[in-house]
C-alpha cells in the first residue's frame, strides 16, 4: 500500500518537474504507437473493408484467422520481426533493428489484425443495412467500400483507438526489436519493465500512471475531435 | 523474397509518408553493444559511456539482455561489441569465428541473498558450496534465473561443484523464474527464497524487503566480464573501427580507472582486471 | 434527349417536363420463377408491362410482390424464366436506368443533401443546383443539412423518392412507399410520383391501398401465392375483377 502512495507522489513529481528523460520517453511512445496505428489503419481498414464487402471462397476461414490473430502474443510478434530484421535475417540489409522504425513495424504487425477484424465487423454490419440499396443502385465495389468507411468513420475511430491502446501498452514486441536502448528506443512500457527489474516498483508504478494518463488524454482528444467534427458535419 | 522486400519498401514508404521521420541509428558515429542486464541495471554504463562519448564522439547504444540472448544476438550480427560474463560461452563464441579476440575487462562478485529467518542456516558461510548444500538439504526455496544468462550459468556451475543435482528438485524447492535478475529477485523476495545475484544488481535493487546478504567473499563467487568485437568477416555490417576504439578505451588505463571509480552507495561494484598494453591487439 | 428546346436546369427537366416515355419498355417476363429451398415464392409468372401507364401491383401479404419487382429490377436472379426489356435480356446497363424505393427506406448515415449527392455522384459529377432542385421538389430543402436518420417517416420516404428521382430513371419501382404515412403525406408522394410519370418515367408501384390504386393506377397486377391472378386495366378491375379470387380480394374477403 505504501508503494501506491509513493507511486502517486512520484508520478506527480515526475510530471510536474517536466523531467526531460521522461518527456523523451513519452514522446517516443506516442510517436511509435501513433505511427503504428496509422499504418495499421491503412492496411487493416483496407483488409477489413474488402472482407466485409466481398464474398469469396474461404471467406469464413479468413475471418476466423483475422479474429484469432487479434490474440497474437506481442513477444511472438517481436521475435518474428526480430528474425526478419536481424542482420542474419532476410531484411537485415535495411539496417532497422534497434531503431524506432523497427518498433513501429512490430507494433503495426501486432495491431493490424485487430483493426482488420474489428473494422470488418463494423463495416459488415453497416453493409448488411446498405447492401440492397447499393445493389439497386449498381454501386461499384470500390465506391461501396468508400461509402462504408466514410459512414462508419466514428465507429472506426474507436477501432483505431483500440489498436492504439494495444500498441502503446505492449512491451513484449518493442523490447525485443527496439532493445530498450536509453535515449534511442526506450518507451514507457520498456522503461516500466526496466524499473520493475531494478526493483523500483514505486517508480515503475508511477510511470504506469503516467502511461495511463497519456492514454486517457489521447482518447479524450480524439473524442473531442469527433464531437466537433460531428457537429460541423451537419452545420 | 523480392515480394517481401517490395512489401517492406511499401511499408517503409508508408512510414515516411505518414510524416514520421526516424532518426537513423546506422551512422558510423554509433555502435551497438550487446550486454547484460546486470551491468546495465547497476548504472555502470550510464556512468562511463558519457565519458567515452565525449572523448571520441562515438555514441554507444547498449542492448541489455541475458548473456545467452546477447551472444545469440551477436551471432546474428545484431551488434558490434559483446560485453558479457560467461567465459566459456564467450570463448566458444570466439572459437566459432563469431568474435575476434576476447579480453578480460573486470570482475564483480556474486552473493547469496535470502530472508533473515535463514531456514538453511547459511548466514556467514565462507564457502558458497557449503551454503548451497545446506539449502538443498533443508529443501529451502531457491529462486534461479533459469534463463541461460551468465549469472544462471555461474549458478549451475556452483551447484555442480557442490555436488547437488537440482534437476530433480525443479518445481519443488528449486524455482526457475526464466527471467532477468531483477524479476528473479522480485520473485525471491516475494516467496522468501534464497537467490544468487551479482552484487551490483543487489545494491541498486530497490525492492529488497528485509532480505540480507548471507554469503559473500568466496573466490568461486567471482564473476569475470569479457569484451570482444563481433567478427567483421562474418558480419560485414559491424563497425569495426568504432567498436574497436570502444574496446581499446575500456581496456586502457583511462577506461579501467573509470570502471574503478564507479560507486553505488559508496561501494565499488566492478574491479577492473584487464591485462596491460591491450592497444596493439586490434583484429 | 427529351426536350432540346427546354433550357431549364437538369433537375427541372426530369421532374417537370412532359415527354414521351423513355426506352426500356415494354417489359416481358416469361415463366418467371424464384424458388428458395424448394418453395416457389414466385411461380411461373408471365407478365407484360407497357410504357404508358402506372402499373400497380396488389395482393395479400406474402404474395410475392416485393420479390417480383426485385426480380424485374435484376436485384435477384430468377431460378428459371426470362425477363426482357424492349426485347433485350435484362443487363447491367438497363439496371442503371431503373431505380427502386424500398418498403423500408435505407438512408445513408449522412445529411439529407449528402444522400442525394451520393446518388448523383454515381452517375456523373455532383451538381448542387440539381440536388437542391430535387430536394425542393420533394419539400425537403429546408432539411438539407439535417442527418437523414432524424427525418420523420414520411420525410424519409420522400428522401428515398428524391434519391431515386435523382437518377432520372426510365423505370421507377416503388414498394409501398406510403405505408404508415398520414393522408397529407400520402397525397404529397402521389403527386411526386404522378409528376415523374408525367415526365415519362414508367412507374411500377406496390400498394395495399385501394383508394391509392384508384387514384393512380393505369393497370393492376393482382398477385397471389407467387403467381399473377390477373393483370387488368384499372377501371375494369375496380368495376369487375376478371377472377373470382380478384373479386374476393376487392371485397376484402380472405383469399386463400
Ligand atoms: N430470402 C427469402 N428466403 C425465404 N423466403 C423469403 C425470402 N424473401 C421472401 N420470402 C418469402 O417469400 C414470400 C413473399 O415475400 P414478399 O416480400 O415478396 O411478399 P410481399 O408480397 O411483398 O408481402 P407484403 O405485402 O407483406 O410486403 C413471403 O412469404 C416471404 O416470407
Ligand atoms: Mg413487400
Amino acid at each position: 500500500m505504501q508503494d501506491f502512495a509513493e507511486a502517486f507522489r512520484l508520478a506527480f513529481t515526475l510530471v510536474l518537474s517536466g523531467d526531460p528523460d521522461l518527456l523523451e520517453i513519452i514522446g517516443l511512445s506516442l510517436r511509435v504507437s501513433l505511427s503504428a496505428m496509422l499504418i495499421s489503419c491503412a492496411f487493416g481498414l483496407a483488409i477489413g473493408a474488402t472482407v466485409a464487402v466481398l464474398r469469396f471462397p474461404g471467406r469464413g476461414a479468413v475471418i476466423v484467422l483475422m479474429n484469432s490473430l487479434m490474440g497474437l502474443p506481442p513477444v511472438v510478434v517481436g521475435l518474428v520481426v526480430y528474425l526478419m530484421l536481424s542482420n542474419a535475417g532476410p531484411l537485415g540489409f535495411l539496417q532497422l533493428l534497434y531503431t524506432p522504425t523497427a518498433m513501429i513495424i512490430a507494433q503495426s504487425v501486432l495491431i493490424t489484425p485487430i483493426i482488420a477484424a474489428l473494422s470488418r465487423q463494423v463495416l459488415e454490419d453497416l453493409y448488411s443495412e446498405y447492401a440492397e440499396q447499393f445493389r439497386s443502385l449498381c454501386v461499384p465495389t470500390h465506391t461501396a467500400i468508400g461509402a462504408l468507411l466514410w459512414d462508419a468513420r466514428y465507429s472506426l475511430l474507436t477501432v483505431a483507438l483500440a489498436g492504439f491502446g494495444r500498441a502503446v501498452a505492449e512491451v513484449g514486441a518493442v523490447i525485443i526489436v527496439g532493445g530498450n536502448i536509453a535515449h534511442l528506443t526506450r518507451v514507457m512500457t520498456t522503461a516500466i519493465a526496466l524499473e520493475t527489474s531494478k526493483g523500483d516498483l514505486a517508480l515503475a508504478m508511477a510511470l504506469g500512471m503516467v502511461l495511463l494518463t497519456i492514454a486517457i488524454l489521447v482518447n479524450a482528444s480524439v473524442m473531442a475531435l469527433r464531437s466537433t467534427a460531428a457537429r460541423h458535419a451537419y452545420a | 523474397m523480392t515480394t517481401t522486400k517490395a512489401g517492406m519498401r511499401f511499408a517503409m514508404a508508408l512510414v515516411l509518408a505518414a510524416g514520421i521521420s526516424v532518426p537513423a541509428v546506422a551512422d558510423d558515429a554509433s555502435i551497438i553493444v550487446q550486454s547484460t542486464t546486470s551491468t546495465a541495471n547497476s548504472g555502470l554504463y550510464d556512468y562511463m559511456l558519457p565519458i567515452f562519448e565525449k572523448k571520441t564522439g562515438i555514441k554507444v547504444n547498449v542492448v541489455a539482455v541475458g548473456t545467452g540472448q546477447a551472444i545469440k544476438n551477436a551471432q546474428n550480427c545484431d551488434g558490434d561489441v559483446l560485453l558479457v560474463h560467461a567465459k566459456s560461452a564467450e570463448e566458444k563464441f570466439v572459437a566459432d569465428g563469431f568474435g575476434l579476440k576476447r579480453s578480460d575487462v573486470m570482475y564483480n562478485d556474486f552473493i547469496i541473498v535470502g530472508p533473515p529467518s535463514d531456514p538453511a542456516k547459511i548466514k556467514g558461510d565462507k564457502s558458497a558450496g557449503d551454503a548451497l548444500k545446506k539449502i538443498a538439504g533443508a529443501k529451502a526455496n531457491f529462486a534461479s534465473r533459469g534463463d541461460n544468462s551468465g549469472t544462471h550459468k555461474a549458478e549451475i556451475k556452483l551447484w555442480k561443484a557442490a555436488g547437488v543435482d537440482i534437476k530433480d528438485s525443479s518445481g519443488q524447492w528449486y524455482r526457475e523464474t526464466g527471467s532477468g535478475m531483477g524479476a528473479t529477485l522480485n520473485t525471491a523476495v516475494g516467496m522468501g527464497a534464497y537467490a544468487l545475484t551479482d552484487r551490483g544488481t543487489w545494491i541498486s535493487f530497490k525492492n529488497k524487503g528485509d532480505f540480507e546478504i548471507l554469503v559473500e567473499g568466496d573466490k568461486s563467487l567471482f564473476n569475470q566480464y569479457g569484451i570482444m568485437l563481433v567478427n567483421p568477416e562474418k558480419c560485414p555490417n559491424v563497425k569495426a573501427k568504432a567498436g574497436q576504439s570502444f574496446i581499446d578505451w575500456v581496456l586502457s588505463a583511462d577506461g579501467q580507472n573509470t570502471i574503478r571509480s564507479f560507486q553505488l552507495d559508496g561501494k565499488q561494484l566492478f574491479f577492473p582486471n584487464a591485462e596491460a598494453e591491450p592497444m596493439q591487439k586490434a583484429g | 434527349m427529351l426536350d432540346a428546346v427546354d433550357r431549364t436546369t437538369a433537375g427541372e427537366r426530369i421532374i417537370a417536363s412532359k415527354a414521351a416515355p423513355r426506352g426500356l419498355l415494354p417489359m416481358e417476363a416469361r415463366g418467371l420463377t424464384l424458388a428458395i429451398s424448394g418453395k416457389r415464392l414466385v411461380d411461373a409468372v408471365d407478365l407484360d408491362l407497357n410504357a404508358n401507364s402506372i402499373t400497380m401491383i396488389m395482393g395479400p401479404n406474402g404474395a410475392g410482390k416485393s420479390l417480383l419487382i426485385r426480380l424485374l429490377h435484376g436485384m435477384i436472379t430468377p431460378t428459371s424464366g426470362s425477363i426482357t426489356w424492349s426485347g433485350e435480356q435484362l443487363n447491367e446497363g438497363m439496371r442503371r436506368r431503373q431505380a427502386m424505393v424500398f418498403q423500408r427506406p435505407v438512408l445513408l448515415r449522412r445529411s439529407v443533401a449528402a444522400n442525394v449527392d451520393f446518388v448523383l455522384s454515381l452517375r456523373g459529377p455532383t451538381d448542387k443546383a440539381k440536388r437542391d432542385h430535387i430536394l425542393e421538389h420533394v419539400g425537403l430543402l429546408e432539411h438539407a443539412k439535417q442527418p437523414a436518420r432524424l427525418l420523420s417517416g414520411g420525410e424519409q420516404q420522400r428522401l428515398a423518392l428524391a434519391r431515386a428521382l435523382a437518377l432520372e430513371p426510365d423505370v421507377l419501382f416503388l414498394d409501398e412507399p406510403t405505408a404508415s404515412l398520414d393522408p397529407a403525406s400520402v397525397l404529397r408522394i402521389e403527386q411526386i410520383v404522378s409528376s415523374a410519370h408525367a415526365s415519362g418515367t414508367k412507374i411500377i408501384f406496390i400498394t395495399h391501398d385501394f383508394g391509392q390504386a384508384k387514384r393512380l393506377a393505369g393497370d393492376i397486377v393482382l398477385m397471389h401465392r407467387g403467381g399473377v391472378l390477373e393483370h387488368t386495366p384499372a377501371e375494369k378491375f375496380f368495376e369487375k375483377p376478371q377472377t373470382a379470387k380478384g373479386a374476393d380480394f376487392l371485397a376484402g374477403r380472405i383469399v386463400l
